[in-house]
């Protein structure tokens, strides 16, 4: 076919844009540039409308403006105690969230797979299940011997829930045709396994692991804001806003609010990014 | 050709060529093609699967733009060097490949549907009318149903009802019995040929079963692989009304043979292209 | 399913009052709960029949409703607009997709200092997560709607007001009750998440509450009933979606799931 490309001159277009041109070019991109800075105008005149004019507007009149906003951004940073406190918070959340895929995706593979394991195990998991994960904090508090060991439990049951459900419902959404397709090639029981359902479940465990992340910083956020964010000084992005805002610095209070939402992000990125690596076969669409 | 009755939906298609660009990489579509087709025609588009054939019925629809060429309708025109791309309308009604009736509303809701929206008729009558034309087609006892309640054949007959209600100048119709079992898809045909006796409506028929052009068709136009050019036409001079047993006729057989050669060696060609049919 | 349930019931008993595991012996077991929560005169306070038990259900139940009304009624057309106009979706997408990562409990700070009074902070922060949701996945409901729907519309002659109400709105239905589904249960997280950490009444505060005063039996029954309301409230959301697609009810009916 390449022949019909070469023998277009009806217009006479380059073969491939640069990626940078595509997106200077491109309305989209700059559309969302204005929004972004429309919103933080529209942000830095409402707070500072009372030191201007003297009115305060309701709601955004108390929140500190992006100005001030950003040169306390400047000062947190060079904190080492800021920097902590990142590494806290994505260690007890990488360490619950990988202990939830770890006993997660097994468990929901074998209530996919197993009815007699499904008849037994799925009711107590729903039932248990629209317990919010933060009414545990407590009861959690209570159970294991230390506060990392509670906020872990927490967090573990934040994403486990939501990865068994994706994973059940992935696993179930096979085509049963892939299934009789491998049997009439003589697959073993352990090889449809391996071979179809494992990967055929794959999207489903990636979207169940993305939307796990989000819950899991929830958690993570909460359980160091209540539980006084443990021993150490410094306690994770949680203690930090929380702290910030007893003691009435809320610019920071916003810094840590920005940050963790970058946190959270690069957290989402990063599991999309493996679940394209992971699964080749998508990567056309 | 067909009898005087019909004076409405000729297609005049000149030298349109398309050229669609995905990720910056030029893929044309048609290249250079012309077509006359005239009132009350049946005119049957083959060629293999992806060769732009969608992509003509696309550009009269108005779904999408043309980059040279013009096409006109009765004298006006749809699309050309001004103007790119044509306005949908009701005087063109396209029935859709996968079926378009909207599974929300029911098969009765479906049909009056155009001519409420359009203002023509209010509610009552649209749907009193509704009726009637659904009990013509045989459905009357489904109007009240939903098409995901009701089978292929019958959704596909429903959504062609929808598509006549309007009084279209021409009906454009994409692979529609594609995906049907060949029982159901004969009995769509006769279905199709019993409407178009009566309303001598412009037929442009797209498919890639050779019989079933020859059978429905007054002309086939086959198209060569992508870009799509017309290669070769047949006229079908088979008398109507038709029925199944032309199909063992002399005549269609003498078609068939005139058109396969034609229609085999483009498929031989796009088999070996290899290429991801375009949508 | 009834063996599953009780096999559990079972073993909490014993790993509480039968066996009495060490790590279990703190928290109360199933049998304390249950006779704690239909006595007539319960020893910490509260229970079936007690008036600040059916309070703390409904002010928390108060407060969803309201923070789920405000979130549907602004989420669904706000995604639906945004699925619809690509020039709407481009200026307030971005904004969307900023805010979004931000956890709903790094709000709390900024809600107690933006509104006065208990009630406001906690009804926003359920809100704000609800809208976030639902917003969403309207935009990808009407996102999935087959192009050959909207094409059909347009040659039978509709106006853009016609493709809206007849096309963008019930196409994305099935994806705006998925998502109300979920927003119901994040309405109910950030609740609870927000009643413990600054409220007066609702089952959050009365899980953090009864833990404060080391009443572990009434603990247990906060989480429990808080389990089946957020249950119930779910089911309500999928009945209410169930009416209102029959069409699709009955076509997947036809399938047989």
């Amino acid at each position: 076919m390449s022949e019909a490309v070469q023998s277009v001159d009806a217009t006479s277009r380059p073969l491939r844009r640069s990626v940078f041109q595509q997106i200077i070019s491109n309305k989209t991109v700059w559309r969302g540039v204005i929004a972004i800075i429309a919103f933080a105008m529209l942000w830095e005149i409402g707070a500072q409308f009372k030191a201007w004019f003297g009115i305060e507007i309701w709601w955004v009149g108390k929140v500190p403006p992006p100005s001030e906003v950003f040169t306390t951004w400047y000062s947190v940073v060079q904190r080492p105690g800021y920097w902590e406190s990142w590494y806290l918070s994505f260690f007890r959340v990488f360490l619950g969230f990988i202990i939830a895929q770890i006993i997660g995706i097994p468990f929901g593979l074998a209530l996919a797979v197993n009815r007699y394991f499904r008849e037994i195990f799925f009711p107590p998991f729903e039932i248990l299940r629209p317990i919010p994960p933060l009414a545990w904090v407590p009861a959690s508090i209570i159970f294991w011997p230390t506060t990392e060991l509670s906020i872990a439990f927490v967090t573990f049951l934040g994403a486990f829930f939501t990865i068994v459900i994706n994973v059940l419902g992935g696993a179930r959404a096979i085509d049963i045709q892939y299934l009789r397709a491998a049997q009439s090639m003589g697959a073993s029981q352990w090889d449809l396994f391996r071979r179809i359902i494992l990967p055929g479940t794959l999207p489903s465990i990636f979207t169940g692991a993305a939307v796990g992340m989000g819950i899991t910083w929830e958690v993570v956020l909460a359980a160091e804001m209540i539980s006084g964010g443990g021993q150490q000084a410094g306690g994770g992005l949680g203690f930090f806003i929380w702290s910030s805002y007893m003691g009435g610095a809320m610019e920071q209070v916003i810094v840590g609010m920005i940050s963790i939402g970058i946190a959270g992000y690069l957290s989402s990125s990063l599991i999309r990014y493996l679940g394209t690596v992971s699964m080749p076969w998508r990567r056309l669409f | 050709m067909q009898a005087a009755t019909a004076t409405k939906g000729a297609i005049s298609i000149r030298n349109v060529t398309k050229i669609y660009d995905p990720e910056g990489v030029n893929v044309m579509a048609v290249d250079d093609c012309s077509l006359e087709i005239a009132p009350g025609e049946v005119c049957m588009i083959v060629g293999p699967s992806g060769c732009g054939k969608t992509t003509l019925l696309n550009a009269i629809a108005g779904f999408h733009s043309i980059t040279s060429g013009e096409i006109y309708l009765d004298g006006e025109m749809l699309c050309g060097p001004d103007k790119p791309i044509a306005d949908q309308g009701a005087d063109r009604m396209v029935v859709f490949q996968n079926g378009a009736l909207f599974p929300w509303k029911t098969l009765l809701e479906n049909v009056a549907y155009g001519p409420i929206v359009q203002g023509i008729m209010g509610k009552k009558e649209a749907r009193d009318k509704a009726q009637d034309i659904l009990a013509e087609a045989g459905l009357a006892d489904f109007s009240m149903k939903f098409p995901g309640e009701v089978s292929s054949g019958m959704s596909r007959r429903a959504e062609i009802v929808r598509a006549l209600i309007n009084d279209p100048k021409v009906l454009l119709l994409d692979e529609p019995y594609r995906a049907m079992d060949a029982l159901t898809k004969s009995i769509m045909h006769e279905s199709l040929l019993e409407v178009y006796d009566r309303t001598k409506v412009t037929i442009f028929f797209i498919t890639h079963d050779l019989e079933e052009a020859i059978f429905l068709g007054d002309r086939v136009v086959v198209m060569t692989t992508r870009p799509a050019k017309t290669k070769k036409i047949v006229n079908v001079a088979i008398k109507r009304p038709r029925d199944y047993t032309v199909l063992s006729s002399e005549e269609f057989r003498l078609l068939v043979a005139e058109a396969k050669g034609a229609v085999h060696e483009e498929a031989i060609k796009a088999f070996e292209a290899g290429e991801r049919e375009l949508a | 399913m009834f063996f599953g349930i009780a096999l559990w019931l079972v073993t909490y008993y014993l790993f509480n009052e039968g066996w009495k595991l060490p790590l279990f012996n703190k928290i109360p077991g199933p049998v304390e709960v249950i006779t704690e929560w239909i006595s007539r005169d319960p020893i910490f306070g509260m229970s079936l029949f007690t008036e600040a038990y059916h309070t703390n259900i409904y002010v928390s139940c108060q407060r969803i409703l309201i923070a789920f009304s405000i979130a549907t009624s602004v989420g669904v057309p706000l995604g639906l607009f945004m699925g619809w106009s690509k020039t709407f979706r481009d200026y307030t997408f971005p904004i969307l997709e900023t805010l979004r990562p931000i956890p709903i409990l790094a709000w709390v700070p900024l809600a107690i200092i933006m509104f006065s009074g208990f009630e406001t902070p906690i009804i926003f922060l359920a809100t704000l997560a609800s809208l976030f949701v639902t917003t969403l996945n309207t935009l990808l409901g009407v996102d999935s709607i087959d192009e050959s729907y909207f094409r059909a519309a347009g040659c039978l002659g509709s106006k853009p007001r016609h493709v809206f109400w007849h096309v963008v709105l019930p196409g994305a239905m099935p994806f705006i009750f998925t998502g109300l589904q979920i927003s119901v249960g994040v309405a109910w997280f950030s609740l609870v998440a927000a009643e413990m950490i600054s409220g007066d009444f609702g089952l959050g505060y009365m899980i953090m509450d009864s833990y404060m005063q080391n009443k572990y039996v009434t603990m247990v029954m906060a989480m429990i009933t808080l389990g089946f309301v957020g249950w119930l409230t779910s089911a309500m959301v999928r009945f209410a979606g169930d009416r209102m697609m029959q069409w699709r009810v009955r076509a997947l009916a036809l399938e047989g799931r």
